[in-house]
């Protein structure tokens, strides 16, 4: 579609009285049409050509301010969520009432709980001493995540090299859609068939203390991701020049040296990328979680343990709790920390396949 | 399209045999994830699927009946949150691919906003829902108009049906955006020509071409819609209705929620399994409805524009 719209350009241009490097001949290819405004001189330069003839009408006028208003609704969404996130977090820095019963280094550092040894970090918000420590559902929502990323980024990223290096035509044109009608799966159906089928599955073969656990949610986690991993990686390899390639054909290495030692690394921000995206997406998705992981926040490095991410504490606990408490103030806590962290990761994804789009776009 | 298959030298064969197989077992086992699911569902799903099914409330603790109120309101959620999410993410795409530009501070704000809402968990929109729309706004419209009464100022179809638009708001966008480059210069040029400003084409010549595009989008965020549970959990989806809801600030019960309660809430595990396989057969049906119209819409969009220029 783009190399069309270059080649008409392109065209365009020869069709003019203007050299191709003259300045104007350059406003005139920015320019939405190369139309000029009625009253302008044949001969004098126009510092903007336009493409209005006739002058706007009032209404017309009202109405593109209200679209360029509506333009920024994703902009206005995106400051008001962490606005009222951090609204309803924020006594936990100031309140004292909130104070009394969790502060933040009460959440982040090991504390004395009566009826036990020593320090530990115990998530009990609902007993007789309220525990808040987070501990156990960060390192829940880290194994979870890298259980599904072991799975994923493999498959995904395997996938992508075949559907866009090896594949004919025709057996794309059926892998590509289900690869990406996997991603229209409602997540709430993946963790319907983690719970109900796949975790019986993996009981009869592992024989794991707990039935539900991170090895289940991290797998069913895994069918969510690789989706995103893929779309952006098989992107990210199509759109490497086929000049690499011929190159690298023509002095007589095999297609899977191209492959890796050509394709993969022309690509690899891509891939990056995409992996980041998938990493995004596995460390905030919920409901997948919520019900495969066993729920239970045990403070260990053992997979085959139940675990309780940070999304799915938010999602089961903050149904019954008052507004206002502590334990509200809590969950909106660990919900600012779960939107800064996927805002980071997804942020440097997106920059890095907008970087890499620029740079094949200029090397093509 | 076709890409002419590159000659290889014929030398380290094994290499490549490797890279084939591995690749493609990668590419196997990921369809066959989806196999199995699929498999699964219509196996056990249909043996419940009948007329009654769709037409009935459940019934005896969610036992037996069916989950007509799951669809209605899942029918009146996404019709809202279409309602809502369309003319914002249109006016979003037209400003970016019409009147910015394409290099200017404002875009590059307004892309990264996108890119990144996109990114938001999907828990976070149900907290940002409960904030913003259930308390924030609607708490408001209680002090100004019911005078401290709950009506609007509790979890509702409308705020659950404008959470769900903040979320499939760049779904609309991206689909917009890419139908409006879609859209011919020389059918621009020749509006321009013949008089019209920059609104009236955009209105009466681009827009029209772009009807494929952007209804692309609205069926992929109808389908997001539909499936979605997390944002809805604390903004208006209710466990179980007795009545199905009549007003904006009803709760209403929505199939990926009911699949949701199903799966973990049943007192009799055993007498719901097959409700429960019903359900997300339906649902599971319905997405895949949605995304293959989608690509049929797209596919043929994408001829029309390519049939044009050759």
């Amino acid at each position: 579609m783009n190399g069309n719209e270059v080649e008409r350009e392109g065209s365009n241009l020869t069709n003019l009285p203007l050299p191709p490097d003259d300045p104007s001949a350059r406003v005139l290819r920015g320019a939405p049409a190369p139309v000029l405004t009625s009253h302008t001189a044949p001969n004098a330069r126009p510092r903007r050509p336009r493409l209005v003839l006739k002058r706007p009408s009032i209404g017309e006028r009202v109405t593109e301010l209200v679209i360029h208003g509506l333009a920024f609704s994703a902009v206005a969404a995106m400051i008001l969520i962490l606005v009222f996130i951090a609204k309803e977090a924020w006594p936990i820095l100031t309140s004292s009432a909130i104070h009394k019963e969790v502060t933040l280094a009460k959440m982040w550092f090991a504390q004395q709980w009566p009826g036990y040894d020593a320090p530990e970090h115990v998530w009990q918000p609902v007993s007789e001493v309220p525990k808040y420590g987070a501990w156990p559902l960060v390192v829940g929502t880290i194994k979870v995540t890298f259980i599904s990323m072991i799975v994923a980024v493999p498959l995904a990223v395997g996938a992508a090299v075949f559907i866009s290096q090896y594949a004919s035509r025709r057996v794309r044109e059926v892998a590509k859609p289900a690869i990406e009608f996997l991603a229209g799966i409602p997540s709430v159906v993946l963790g319907f068939f983690a719970l109900i089928v796949m975790a019986s599955w993996l009981q009869s073969i592992f024989d794991f203390d707990s039935r539900l656990n991170s090895i289940v949610a991290g797998i069913a986690l895994s069918f969510a991701v690789i989706p995103v991993i893929f779309t952006v990686c098989e992107e990210a390899l199509g759109a490497v020049p086929r000049s690499y390639v011929e190159a690298s054909v023509a002095l007589g290495a095999a297609r899977w040296q191209t492959i890796s030692k050509v394709v993969l690394p022309a690509a690899a921000p891509g891939v990056a990328a995409g992996i980041a995206l998938g990493l995004g997406r596995a460390f905030g998705e919920t409901m997948i979680v919520l019900m495969a992981s066993g729920n239970a926040a045990i403070l260990s490095a053992n997979p085959a343990e139940s675990v309780r991410t940070l999304s799915a504490t938010i999602a089961a606990e903050l149904a019954e709790v008052v507004f206002g408490g502590p334990h509200y103030t809590v969950l909106f806590t660990l919900a600012v920390l779960l939107f800064v962290v996927t805002f980071g990761i997804n942020f440097i994804g997106d920059q890095t396949i907008s970087r890499m789009k620029r740079r094949m776009g200029v090397s093509q | 399209m076709k890409r002419p298959t590159l000659q290889a030298s014929r030398r380290p064969r094994t290499g490549d045999a490797i890279l084939w197989l591995a690749t493609g077992l990668a590419t196997l086992l990921v369809l066959a994830v989806l196999a199995i699911i699929l498999f699964d569902v219509i196996r056990n799903g249909t043996q419940k699927l009948t007329l009654g099914f769709l037409t009935k409330a459940p019934a005896e603790g969610m036992t037996a009946g069916g989950i007509f109120p799951a669809i209605i309101g899942t029918v009146e959620l996404v019709i809202l949150m279409t309602l809502a999410a369309l003319p914002a993410g249109v006016a979003t795409a037209i400003y970016l691919h019409e009147y910015a530009d394409p290099m200017g501070i404002p875009t590059r704000i307004v892309r990264i906003a996108v890119n990144n809402l996109a990114g938001v968990p999907s828990i976070v929109f149900g907290l940002f829902g409960l904030g913003f729309f259930v308390q924030f706004a609607g708490g408001g419209i209680d002090k100004l108009f019911y005078g401290g009464a709950k009506v609007y100022g509790q979890p509702a179809l409308i705020w659950a049906a404008l959470t769900m638009a903040v979320l499939t708001l760049p779904v609309v966008i991206v689909a917009t955006e890419e139908a409006l480059s879609a859209v011919p210069r020389d059918v621009r040029l020749a509006s321009a020509a013949l008089g019209a400003t920059k609104f009236q084409t955009i209105v009466r010549v681009v827009l029209p071409q772009a009807v494929p595009g952007i209804l692309t989008g609205a069926i992929l965020a109808i389908s997001r819609g539909a499936g979605e549970v997390a944002p809805i959990l604390f903004t208006g989806a209710a466990y179980f209705l007795p009545s199905l809801p009549h007003t904006f600030h009803d709760q209403f019960m929505q199939l990926g929620y009911h699949v949701y309660v199903l799966a973990t809430q049943s007192p009799d595990v055993d007498a719901t399994r097959p409700l429960l396989y019903a359900t997300v057969l339906v649902l599971l049906a319905l997405t895949f409805a949605l995304n293959a119209s989608a690509i049929v819409v797209r596919s043929r969009m994408r001829r029309r524009f390519s049939g044009a220029h050759s």
